[in-house]
Order: C-alpha cells, then sequence, then structure tokens
C-alpha cells in the first residue's frame, strides 16, 4: 500500500501543480485577488504532497520491499542503511522524483519567504514555477514511474551499483540538484518579471540569496563529484571536460555571470534586461544539465533510441520551456525599463566584463560539447572535441577574468577613473611580478609563472580593495556587510584554485606497472614499493588489498592502502585509492587487477596542489553562503518598519 | 569511461549496458618492446591527445580498451624508430580518422568551433569599449521615486 500510497500523492502533486499554473497567472491578469492568493496555498500543497511521495518511496526502499520494481533494481537486503537510503535517488526514476520534490519545495519558499513580495508578482512567479512543476512531474508520472510494482516479487534486490556506495556519492546528486533546481526561482521571477513588465531592486533583493543558494550548492556538488571520482576510480583525474561534466559546468559558469549581474540591478538598477535573459539561460542550461545527460544524446546520438518516450520528452519539455520564455523575453524585453548609464570603468563596467567573459565562456563550453554531434548530424563527419580544445580555449579567458577581477571592486559604481588607482594598482602589479619571477626561477615554467603571477595579481587586488574599503581598522571591517566579506573570499578562493590547477598541470607525475612484492616504481623523486598484498572479505564485498610504502631518499613518507573490491552481488570491481594527503602534493596509489604469483599492477601518483583545487572550490561555495547573510538582501518585514538601508556610497 | 562523468552518468547507465562497468577495471600499457623513459614520457604526452576510437571520450592513455594498448604500441614504436609528435599524429589521423585528435585540427568543418569563441572575445571588447564614447555622466539615482514610494509602501503596509 505503501507504494500506491506514494504514487496517488504524486498525481495529486501534480493535479496541484496544474492549478498552480494556470489559475493564478489568469487572477492575475484579472486583477482577481483570490485567484492570485491560490498560487501560495498550492505551492505549499504541491511541496507538501511531494515531500510525502518522496518519504514514502524512501519508506519501500528502507523496508527493502521488493514488489516495487525501482527497489528490486537498486536495493538489497544487506547493504548499510545509508546506501538504502541513497539507492532512492541513485536510479533514474528515483533522481527524477529528487528533482521534483525540489522543485516544489523551492516553490514553497515564495510564500515561507516572500511575504512582502508584490501580490501579482508573487502569484506569476508561483504560476510559472507551477507549469515547470506540472511538466516535468507529468514527465515522472508517465515515462519513468517509480512506484511501479514487480510480479512475482524477488527474494532479494539486485543491489546498488557498487561505485555508488560511497558516503560523498550518496550526497552528490541532492546538492547538485539543489543547485540546479534553485536556479528554478531565478527562472520563475524572470519570466513573472516579463509578464510584469518591471524588474526592480525588489525583485533583485529578494531573489539574489536564491541564486546565491542555488549556486553555492552547484558548487559544492560538483566539488564532490570531483572529489569523489578522484579517490574512487583512481586515475587521479579531477577535471575532464568529459561532455557530461561540462553540462553541469555550463550552469555554473551562467549562473557565476547572473549572481554578479543582479547585484548590479540590485544596487544600480542596470543591467536588468540582461539580468532576466541570463535567469532565463542559467535554468534553462541547469534543465539541459540534468536532462540531455538523461536523454543519453550526449553519450551517442545513437544511444537517444534507446528509449524515445523519455528522450523525445524531455527534449520537448526543455524546448517548450526555454522556447516559451526566451519567446517571451523577445517580445517583452524592451518593457523592462533601461535607465542607468553605463561607465567603462565603474563597477558595473567591472560587472559587465565580468559577464561578456562568463557567457562566452560558457558559450564554447556549449559550443565544444555539441559541435561533434552537430557536425556529424549535418555532414555525417566525426570528429572530436577533448581537453586539448578547452584548455586552449579555456585558460586565455580566465586569465583575462582574472585581470577584472582584482581591479572592479576597488572601483565606485556609476563612474570612476583608473587615475585615482594608480598607485595601488602600481603595488599589485609589482608584486604579481615577483611572484611570476620566483616562481619561473623555483619552477622553470613560463606557463606557470604567468599563471601564479595572475594568482597573485588577484590575491593583492583584492586586499587592496578590502584596504580601499575600510583602511584596515577594526570599527570598519566589522562594520562591512556580509557582502563584502562573501566577494573576498570567493575571489581569494579564485587565486587558491588557479594555484592548485597550476601546480597540478604542471607538476602531477605517474607511473603504473606490474608490481611484485618488493618491487619498485620511482615517480618524482618518491619510491613506491609494494610491501605485500592480502585478500579478505568485508560487509558485502571481497577484496585485494595492497601496501604501497613510499619514501624519499631513503626516508619512509608515507604508507599507502589501496583496495580493489569485488562485489558478488553485482558481479563488479571497484578501486579504492589509497593517497597521502598533505598541503604540498597528493601522493596515490591504486591497485588494479593481479595476484601474489603474476604480481599487481600499481599506479603511483605524485600531484601538487590538487587538494588546493578543492579548498578553493569549497571555499567558493562557503563564500555564496556567507553572501546569503548581507542583511541588505532582506525585504522589510510587513508588520516591522526598519530603517531603509541605503545603497552605500562607495 | 572518464571519472567524473561517470558519476553524472550511472545512473542512466544502471538502467542501460552494465558491460561499461568493464571499463572501469584498470590495466597498464604493457608493450612487449623496451622503450626509454624519455620516449615514454613524450608518448605518454602524445597519448593523451589520441582518442581511444572504441571509447566514450577517453584517450589511449586512460582507457583500458585492447584498441587502446594496441595504440599506445603504435605511438610507442613510431617515437622509437625516430618518428616526431606531427608525424605520428599524421599517422594515427591516416588510419582513423579527424576523430582520434582530440584537439580538433583547423580545417573546414571546425571554423566555427575554432574561431567563434574569439570572433566573441572581439565583438564584445568592441562593443565594451565602445560604450566609453557614449559617456555623458547624467546622474542616475539607485531608485526612481516611484520606486522609492514602492518601498515605502512596502515597509509601512
Amino acid at each position: 500500500m505503501i507504494a500506491e500510497a506514494g504514487h496517488i500523492a504524486l498525481i495529486l502533486a501534480f493535479v496541484v501543480a496544474l492549478l498552480q499554473g494556470t489559475i493564478p497567472l489568469i487572477g492575475a491578469q484579472m486583477n482577481h485577488g483570490r485567484a492570485m492568493a491560490l498560487a501560495e496555498r498550492a505551492a505549499l500543497a504541491q511541496a507538501s504532497l511531494l515531500l510525502v511521495s518522496f518519504a514514502l518511496l524512501t519508506t519501500v526502499f528502507l523496508r527493502s520491499d521488493f514488489s516495487v520494481l525501482l527497489a528490486a533494481q537498486h536495493s538489497h537486503t544487506m547493504k548499510p542503511l545509508l546506501y538504502k537510503i541513497s539507492g532512492v535517488w541513485a536510479n533514474h526514476e528515483g533522481s527524477m522524483l529528487l528533482w521534483v520534490v525540489i522543485l516544489g519545495v523551492y516553490g514553497a519558499m515564495v510564500p515561507l519567504f516572500g511575504k512582502s513580495l508584490p501580490l501579482s508578482l508573487k502569484a506569476r512567479a508561483l504560476a510559472v514555477q507551477g507549469l515547470l512543476g506540472a511538466g516535468f512531474i507529468g514527465f515522472v508520472l508517465f515515462t519513468s514511474n517509480p512506484f511501479e510494482r514487480l510480479d512475482p516479487i524477488p527474494l532479494d534486490g539486485m543491489g546498488l551499483n557498487p561505485l555508488l556506495q560511497d558516503p560523498g556519492l550518496a550526497i552528490h546528486p541532492p546538492l547538485l540538484y539543489i543547485g540546479y533546481v534553485g536556479f528554478s526561482l531565478a527562472f520563475s521571477f524572470a519570466v513573472a518579471a516579463l509578464i510584469e513588465g518591471r524588474v526592480d531592486a525588489v525583485w533583485a533583493r529578494w531573489l539574489r540569496p536564491w541564486v546565491l543558494l542555488a549556486w553555492s550548492f552547484l558548487t559544492l556538488g560538483i566539488t564532490i563529484g570531483s572529489v569523489w571520482a578522484y579517490y574512487e576510480l583512481g586515475w587521479g583525474g579531477w577535471w575532464m571536460w568529459d561532455p557530461v561534466e561540462n553540462v553541469s559546468f555550463m550552469p555554473w559558469l551562467a549562473g557565476t555571470a547572473l549572481l554578479h549581474s543582479i547585484l548590479s540591478l540590485q544596487q544600480r538598477h542596470s543591467l536588468a534586461n540582461w539580468t532576466v535573459l541570463l535567469a532565463i539561460s542559467t535554468f534553462s542550461l541547469s534543465m539541459i544539465g540534468t536532462f540531455v545527460v538523461r536523454s543519453g544524446v550526449l553519450v551517442s546520438v545513437h544511444a537517444f533510441a534507446v528509449d524515445p518516450a523519455r528522450g523525445v520528452v524531455i527534449l520537448a519539455l526543455l524546448l517548450f520551456y526555454t522556447g516559451a520564455a526566451l519567446a517571451l523575453y523577445a517580445v517583452r524585453a524592451n518593457t523592462l525599463q533601461r535607465r542607468a548609464q553605463l561607465n567603462l570603468v565603474s563597477r558595473e563596467g567591472g560587472l559587465v566584463v565580468n559577464n561578456l567573459v562568463l557567457v562566452i565562456a560558457t558559450a564554447t563550453v556549449f559550443l565544444g560539447t555539441f559541435y561533434p554531434l552537430f557536425v556529424e548530424a549535418t555532414t555525417g563527419e566525426k570528429i572530436s572535441v577533448g581537453p586539448p580544445y578547452f584548455d586552449a580555449v579555456f585558460a586565455p579567458m580566465m586569465i583575462a577574468l582574472i585581470a577584472v577581477m582584482a581591479i572592479a571592486p576597488m572601483l565606485k559604481w556609476r563612474e570612476d577613473s583608473l587615475a585615482r588607482y594608480r598607485s595601488v594598482l602600481i603595488k599589485v602589479a609589482a608584486f604579481s611580478a615577483v611572484v611570476a619571477v620566483l616562481t619561473y626561477f623555483l619552477g622553470k615554467s613560463v606557463l606557470g609563472a604567468l599563471s601564479f603571477g595572475f594568482a597573485a595579481w588577484l590575491t593583492a587586488g583584492t586586499i587592496a580593495s578590502v584596504h580601499r574599503r575600510t583602511g584596515f581598522t577594526w570599527s570598519r571591517l566589522r562594520a562591512q556587510p556580509a557582502g563584502t566579506w562573501g566577494f573576498v573570499l570567493a575571489h581569494l578562493s579564485v587565486a587558491i584554485f588557479t594555484v592548485g590547477v597550476t601546480a597540478m598541470s604542471i607538476g602531477a607525475k605517474d607511473d603504473v606497472a606490474r608490481l611484485a612484492q618488493g618491487d619498485s616504481l620511482d615517480v618524482a623523486g618518491y619510491t613506491f614499493t609494494l610491501r605485500g598484498t592480502e585478500q579478505g572479505a568485508r560487509d558485502n564485498f571481497q577484496y585485494l588489498a595492497g601496501t604501497v610504502d613510499v619514501t624519499k631518499e631513503g626516508r619512509q613518507v608515507a604508507s599507502l592502502v589501496t583496495q580493489r573490491r569485488y562485489y558478488p552481488v553485482r558481479e563488479m570491481f571497484t578501486s579504492e585509492a589509497g593517497f597521502k594527503l598533505s598541503p604540498g602534493a597528493m601522493l596515490f596509489a591504486a591497485i588494479g587487477e593481479g595476484g601474489n604469483d603474476e604480481g599487481v599492477i600499481i599506479r603511483a601518483y605524485y600531484q601538487p596542489g590538487v587538494l588546493w583545487i578543492w579548498i578553493g572550490a569549497l571555499l567558493m561555495s562557503l563564500a555564496g553562503f556567507i553572501s546569503m547573510a548581507d542583511q541588505r538582501l532582506r525585504l522589510p518585514k510587513r508588520d516591522q518598519v526598519s530603517p531603509i538601508v541605503a545603497v552605500p556610497a562607495e | 569511461m572518464r571519472p567524473f562523468a561517470f558519476v553524472l552518468l550511472l545512473p542512466l547507465l544502471m538502467f542501460g549496458a552494465s558491460s561499461a562497468f568493464a571499463q572501469l577495471d584498470p590495466a597498464p600499457s604493457e608493450t612487449s618492446i623496451t622503450i626509454s623513459p624519455e620516449i615514454e614520457a613524450r608518448a605518454r604526452a602524445l597519448g593523451r591527445t589520441l582518442r581511444c576510437v572504441v571509447c566514450q571520450n577517453q584517450s589511449i592513455e586512460e582507457s583500458d580498451a585492447e584498441l587502446a594498448a594496441d595504440m599506445r604500441t603504435l605511438v610507442r614504436e613510431a617515437l622509437s624508430s625516430g618518428s616526431t609528435e606531427a608525424e605520428v599524429t599524421a599517422l594515427m589521423r591516416d588510419r582513423y580518422g579527424d576523430y582520434v585528435l582530440l584537439k580538433p585540427p583547423v580545417q573546414g568543418n571546425t571554423l566555427v568551433l575554432w574561431f567563434a569563441p574569439l570572433i566573441a572575445i572581439f565583438l564584445g571588447l568592441v562593443w565594451f569599449i565602445s560604450l566609453k564614447r557614449k559617456r555623458q555622466s547624467i546622474p542616475v539615482e539607485a531608485l526612481s521615486d516611484e520606486e522609492r514610494e514602492r518601498l515605502e509602501a512596502l515597509r509601512q503596509s
């Protein structure tokens, strides 16, 4: 009965979403108060029903009820509790359900946190959110029903894919989805603004925390995926420019542009038009991120036919929502007032450059990802677009971005002159030059020197702009809004990230060989010696473990234990790399197939800076959360008159 | 299958072809010929720019497919016999077509791919710099009077 109840809750949510998507929209057009007010109750009801549905599916998994097809295919009685829960979303149907649940919950945030928003704006935004919900709940119900029964009931489930049996991967999909779907609010409010014909500071102020929230979670989700791939798959790669990675990166880039342009809208009422377009694009890219992967179109053109119903429905939904929003934009964009003058040298000017570069970067990733498909579809010729292309095109854009990032936050809004900053900029540039020259002599790499130089430029520039704002006096430091600290941390973490990426891409060394006990491999001055292997069994897997001693100049540095696991339920192997984390470099060993007689395959890696890549990314995410705390983003409550926070003079 | 991609693709793979997991098993680039470390280093750098043509987005250095192993051997043999990187790349391209090149060559069907980003940046710059000419400092307030009223009304409602 639990599965049926879940199914019914989902059907009800679908109906509520349909109502939410239509009645308030008509109500807002006709200025009918009660019809508009329906939106809020519908949003809350829809979210509750979806949560119930999701909770019931989780119950099915917890009780190992294998009369439900999904649980039978993806769960097993012997699985640890955590993976029974994460098994819910570690499959197509369950993850789609999670996606719509999050969509519904974001919708419910509007009545909960947007009490002082104008009624018609709220009604329209919620209606759009409802239409999104109806489309995707419909998709789940009609093509990917997670509650489908199975008869006869199997004795046990097929188990969760062992690769997914990892804490990192248990939380990766929800984080990613909270990120992707969070941009739905930006989309809904953008479409509502187009219908209303106005975008203002209230709109921007209310929306920005949600954009920040979505962006921070997306950053976190991508980072955790990267960390997981690094240690679990044992290839020592943290980012590969794979199409499937790229589609998660595009909404991140567009979202980064959005959270900067919305800042300009909030503070200066400039870029209103542009911000609306970005909000629509960012969520469209999020949908592409989620669903194009699902449709299989990226893996190969032919995989698309594997499940035509799903693929076609997904593409139709994508085209409908994106197309409708863009069409509305084309018709209505000129109704959004354009008033602020834009100056080259000003804070907005810097934000425009930021947006320009980020949007072109997004378009480039899009182009590189879909170009092979396009060429094959039009000419039948097969080409590949791989990491060398992206590295070549992307690196210069990021350098340009960093160059501006260091200066723009110092500038005043509206109008400024670079001449005022001559002495500061000379100091910052001198510091960067010193760092670059030192890097060159220590590392003998021109690219490394250039890259470290720009990281120094960004660090010094960011510190200089803190100095300009506060003079480093305690009272003024304390008086800075949370947004300032968010920006400082975010920009500094880009510098940290850059240093990590550079060190990794220039200094990484690896080797692989079949080693017998006592044999060794030399990598970057470190000696990796296989001390011994051991076989055994634990929980739901058997393992072959290797212990690898790492020495440098005869001194023991680390002892790495790496495992190769065999999961009988799924008849699958996974590898668990052994690594030694240190701030300088990662020492990393992974064991492959083999045995005591013929020796085992050992891959050994020396990777400097890799830890800083993730620390940088995690700090970026943290910076987003810090910015959310900014009081300037709060709308005054209905029943309390708070002193109006003026736009800071600077 | 590439590492991180794998994460995102997993749900897809799980209801699709489970045979893809076979690729997960790492195997080394074992070749029968003996090669100097210097050649090996060059071969690896080169191998990372060549696609394993039967895999999904993997270079021949990362792939465990049989064909990738053959291709690795081919690269090492060619480099050992004195070929330059460009010659080996040309050889592989003759044999497997443009598809083998992870860095697509600049040619008719990749002009858009290579030049669109450049043109976009150029046009963006031109547009941005042209802003300066229109520059006339019109004093603009953060909020219009109407907006101020609205905000006021919101605060007091």
